[in-house]
């Protein structure tokens, strides 16, 4: 009995290898997907290694020197507070980034196990998560956003907690849609009649089997994290002064627009190379994992 | 058709419900008292005690909802915290200048986003499609506020063609549009991209070469029809996003509509306003949706006998 199963497993390890290294080869000739996951590398050397790249603290004001055009000693200028604005925008690309963590987290700590428990037991459980799905899905993300912030106030982890529940319908949804087509397969069945316990098939059987959809999804949600929490920060409802958060850039660089644009200029490019990063390399991955969703 | 439009209407009964429950909490959702959060710091404890009494705050939870249910249906949503004017008339007053920038920018984004994705999925892996998909991407990718604060920067302080904000002419119109257009053209150029590419692809459009029609019939009259579907599915969902959009643009261009209440409600803790705008965006939302799956039957005549 062992000889046999032996060599069957080895194979299907083989064979998951082999999938595994032609999908990294399919990625790597990519070229959008390359040049996201070079934005991407950018972006995370920047937010690790900010202390390094700019020494000193990017939120001390020095009014001698507010809104100074780009020049050799600040080369994206100051704002009206005389800070650097290359140094804030650094310094804010590791708090972007810990939203963009943090969010994609909340969505997926909720909304894949009740995807998963919703597809796969069907019936009243699933009636019910779907019509909660139904009514938050009746708002547009971003407003679903609002409404929470309205509630919980403003500030890094209520933007988190926020933005990561308007998230959260969009992952039930997709993991629910995943799940009712796995839950049909031979293996499930199989599983099923040997009666193996219901946690150990989601986790074991049907988890595994959702996770590409999962992966793009999560990828594609950093990417509306960031843009999401910056529309928050832009509002002055979102991430508060003086945390060097990029919307909260742009929104008081909005008030110098006419003098001096350059304040309300770069905080804005540092977000769109930013999510562009994740939609390039989100859209790799569907590309090469699931060709089927190519837009 | 009559009996699909009652079927689709009893089926946002649910939807409905759910956003009165979620509006019924936000509310007691607050930390602290809600009389106190709408009475503001300086009421006094008779004060409180009167909204309390009159939001039926000193009543069993179940008759708490009722009570917001009926005052629901009749648009009752009790006064702004700020200007003390019932909240329903402060939103009314604003709705028609939100829907007229949605309408208007959905409109561009169309005129834009359908001949760009017809355009790419004729030529695909071409230079012209790929010009498009990454422009679209592009669009996809940027801040909707940046944008807005860009195009002020460009066409009021160096060019000085269009004015920076306000309402008044069909001038002010322009950047705002424009703006909230480019959030959503890039949606649909991909999703009829994708959609044409599928559909120039299926036999009937085969037959249809075959019979030597000429190219733009083929396209137009047997591509298109078919792959509308989708087009006006994500043109639907667009509608939301450009609601959210709204908000950021109606912020750069200081534009009075529900968007700019809404998040003045916010910074001013005015929760009957935040209240009002949001079950008026959901109404609307679903309004959208429900718009849209009459297209629908409209489009395909199968999908009214399912």
């Amino acid at each position: 009995m062992t000889e046999t199963t032996q060599p069957q497993s080895r194979r299907t390890q083989r064979s998951a290898d082999s999938q595994l290294k032609r999908n990294w080869a399919k990625l790597r000739r990519n070229k959008a997907a390359f040049f996201g996951g070079i934005l991407i590398l950018i972006y995370l050397i920047t937010a690790l290694l900010a202390p390094v790249i700019f020494p000193g603290n990017p939120s001390a004001p020095n009014l001698m020197r507010s809104l100074e055009r780009p020049s050799m000693r600040h080369p994206l200028g100051t704002d009206e507070l005389g800070r650097s604005i290359l140094g804030r925008v650094i310094y804010g690309s590791r708090v972007s980034l810990l939203i963009a963590i943090g969010v994609v987290f909340v969505g997926l700590l909720v909304g894949v196990p009740l995807g998963l428990v919703s597809g796969y037991y069907g019936g009243k459980v699933d009636f019910g998560i779907q019509r909660v799905t139904d009514t938050l899905l009746a708002f547009p993300g971003f407003l679903l956003a609002l409404a929470l912030v309205a509630v919980l106030g403003v500030g890094l982890k209520n933007t988190i907690i926020s933005v990561g529940i308007s998230m959260v319908p969009i992952y039930i949804r997709l993991v629910r849609g995943c799940t009712l087509s796995v839950r049909e397969q031979t293996y499930v069945e199989a599983a099923k009649a040997v009666g193996t316990r219901d946690r150990v098939i989601l986790l074991r059987h049907i988890l595994p089997n959702v996770m590409t959809p999962i992966t793009i999804q999560t990828s594609l949600g950093m990417g509306m994290a960031i843009l999401f929490a910056a529309g928050l920060g832009f509002l002055g409802i979102g991430v508060q002064p003086p945390t060097p958060e990029w919307g909260a850039m742009l929104g008081s660089g909005r008030a110098y627009l006419f003098n001096s644009p350059h304040v309300a200029t770069f905080p804005g490019i540092a977000i769109f190379l930013a999510v562009l990063g994740f939609n390039l390399a989100g859209d790799g991955l569907r590309d090469v994992l699931d060709p089927r969703f190519r837009l | 058709m009559l009996q699909y439009v009652i079927k689709r209407l009893l089926s946002t009964i649910p939807v409905l419900l759910g956003i009165s429950l979620l509006l019924f909490f936000m509310l007691r959702m607050l930390p602290g008292d809600p009389a106190q959060v709408l009475a503001g710091q300086m009421a006094s404890v008779e004060d409180i005690k009167l909204i309390r009494h009159q939001l039926g705050l000193d009543r069993p939870i179940i008759v708490q909802y009722g009570l917001f249910l009926s005052r629901l249906v009749r648009f009752d949503l009790g006064r702004s915290a700020r200007t003390q004017n019932p909240v329903i008339r402060e939103v009314w007053a604003r709705l028609p200048n939100t829907v007229l920038l949605a309408v208007a920018a959905i409109t561009l984004a169309c005129l834009f986003g359908i001949p760009a994705g017809i355009i790419a999925a004729v030529r695909p892996y071409t230079w012209i499609d790929y010009l498009f998909t990454s422009m679209a991407l592009f669009g996809i990718s940027m801040p909707v506020f940046w944008l807005g604060l860009m195009l002020v920067v460009i066409f009021s302080v160096v060019l000085q063609w269009l004015p920076a904000g306000g309402t008044g002419s069909w001038k002010h119109m322009i950047l705002p549009s424009f703006t909230l257009a480019a959030f959503v053209v890039a949606f649909i150029t991909r999703m009829t991209r994708a959609s044409m590419i599928e559909a120039l692809s299926q036999d009937y459009t085969t037959t249809a070469r075959s019979k030597g029609l000429k190219e733009r019939v083929v396209i137009v009259k047997h591509a298109l029809k078919n792959a509308l579907i989708p087009i006006v599915t994500v043109v639907g969902l667009q509608f939301g996003l450009l609601l959210g959009g709204a908000v950021l643009t109606e912020t750069v261009f200081a534009w009075p509509g529900i968007g700019r209440l809404i998040v003045d409600s916010i910074l001013a803790r005015d929760y009957p306003v935040i209240q009002g705008t949001i079950l008026i965006f959901g109404l609307l939302y679903i309004l959208v949706n429900l718009f849209v799956d009459m297209i629908y039957a409209f489009i395909d005549p199968r999908i009214r006998y399912d």
